[in-house]
């Protein structure tokens, strides 16, 4: 399968890169890893008419510790995430989450600003990153601003990012209790994305693939703050979503999945703090 | 466009069409035809080679992307005639049946065993998720990857 075709260019600087989408609008999209829109251009499910390669944006790659949050540039690759030490010591479940998306191979290609901005809700680091409550930095033709996460993910594929603006940097808060994670992820074979997935840290749970943008349980929200059990809160998991009927699984089954996975995940979280 | 790699050492420029696959690069301007295409969806592994001395699918990077860098294939693992420590490893604990997807086993199996030179038989499983063998082979192909990292000699690509 071969894309149709485009015209590519390499952007030398983020300033460039805006300035390219900004000349081009709605026929351009940047490309990181290309391990989510790549795929999506052999199947002639996009076909953007200019391609704008960050692949030379490497002051986009890193992993800082910035006292009270974690500053991760939109270009780092998942297998970066995944052996960062700094995550590793402060965000363990965001490390962890790295290491479980696709293949070591898609983790040497992939971004985590990438993943972000593609919003499928099948992905697992969108999921994770609405329980962690980040905050995404984008940058456009008049300047930088903040999006927090919660208003982020506005539909299937769709995002707060103007068609002008580039994603460039997560900031992930430090977890009050860091050890105190859980993230469970249903698959049929290793590599699949997730049938349903969840993630927790302090009091927080989201959910992967259970409606057109990842979720975060407010009903098990909720009822853990009011006090309890881990299993009587995952009993309610599946409020308040949209799972899909697809080839995969019926719309029940994930929703039984939601349930089975949140308790789990409650139930290790608790077990590590 | 005019793309600019390094495949296995040897510096190829070629002029060619903005969207053309790395792997279709390799095996139609580079005939080197090792790299096998088999899902095309970035799932099977079967077009595994290293780029800048890690593992990536070559259906799913564009050439260039890749210009600038260094690519290694198969054909490229071999030194002075002697097979690679992994390539030998193949041939003695017979990790291979069909042999499609081999040469994309194989340099995954180089990736993993530079990032963890020796791998416990759980790690070289999950290092070797993206890669499937559709002969249901995997057995022998650990045996293989556990073999090769206990190798006295160099292991390195």
């Amino acid at each position: 399968m071969i894309p149709s075709t485009f015209s590519y260019q390499r952007a030398g600087s983020v300033e460039e890169a805006i300035s390219l989408v900004s000349e081009h609008g709605d026929d351009a999209k940047f490309l990181a890893g290309g391990h989510s829109l790549l795929p999506l251009m052999k199947l002639r499910l996009a076909a953007p008419e200019v391609i704008i390669d960050l692949g030379g944006l490497h002051d986009l790659s890193y992993v800082d510790d910035k006292g009270s949050y974690v500053a991760i540039g939109a270009l780092t690759r998942h297998h970066d995430v995944e052996h960062s030490e700094v995550l590793a010591r402060e965000v363990p479940l965001l490390a962890h989450a790295a290491g479980q998306v696709g293949d070591p191979q898609i983790r040497h290609r992939g971004t985590i600003g990438g993943s972000i901005a593609h919003a499928d809700p099948a992905s697992d680091l969108p999921a994770v990153l609405l329980t962690l409550d980040a905050t995404i930095v984008a940058r456009g033709p008049g300047g930088s601003r903040e999006i927090p996460i919660g208003e982020f993910f506005q539909g299937l594929f769709e995002t707060a990012l103007e068609p002008d603006e580039l994603l460039t940097e997560i900031r992930v808060p430090k977890p009050a209790l860091a050890s105190a994670w859980s993230f469970q992820k249903f698959t049929q074979r290793a590599i699949d994305w997730a049938i349903v997935g969840c993630a927790v840290q302090d009091g927080r749970v989201g959910l992967v693939n259970m409606g057109g943008t990842p979720l975060r349980a407010t009903a098990t929200e909720a009822a853990l703050a009011g006090g309890a059990s881990p299993a009587d809160a995952a009993a309610h998991a599946a409020e308040g979503t949209n799972a899909a009927d697809d080839i995969r699984a019926t719309k029940a089954y994930r929703e039984h999945l939601a349930r089975v996975l949140v308790s789990r995940a409650l139930t290790e979280a608790s077990s590590r703090s | 466009m005019k793309v600019d790699l390094t495949v296995n050492g040897t510096n190829i420029t070629a002029d060619v069409e903005d969207r053309m696959l790395l792997v279709h690069f390799l095996r139609d301007v580079a005939n080197l035809t090792a790299t096998n295409v088999g899902c095309d969806t970035t799932s099977c592994g079967a077009c595994t080679v290293l780029l800048d001395g890690e593992s990536v699918k070559s259906c799913t990077v564009l050439a260039a992307q890749a210009s600038g860098h260094e690519v290694t294939t198969l054909e490229g693992l071999a030194t002075n005639g002697e097979m690679h420590p992994v390539q030998r490893a193949f041939h003695t604990e017979h990790g291979l049946q069909c042999g499609f997807c081999t040469p994309g086993m194989v340099m995954a199996i180089v990736s993993l065993l530079k990032e963890s030179p020796h791998p416990t038989e759980e790690q070289v499983r999950n290092g070797l998720e993206g890669n499937l063998c559709r002969c249901t082979g995997y057995h022998n192909i650990v045996r293989a990857a556990l073999a090769a990292a206990e190798a006295p000699a160099e292991v390195s690509a």
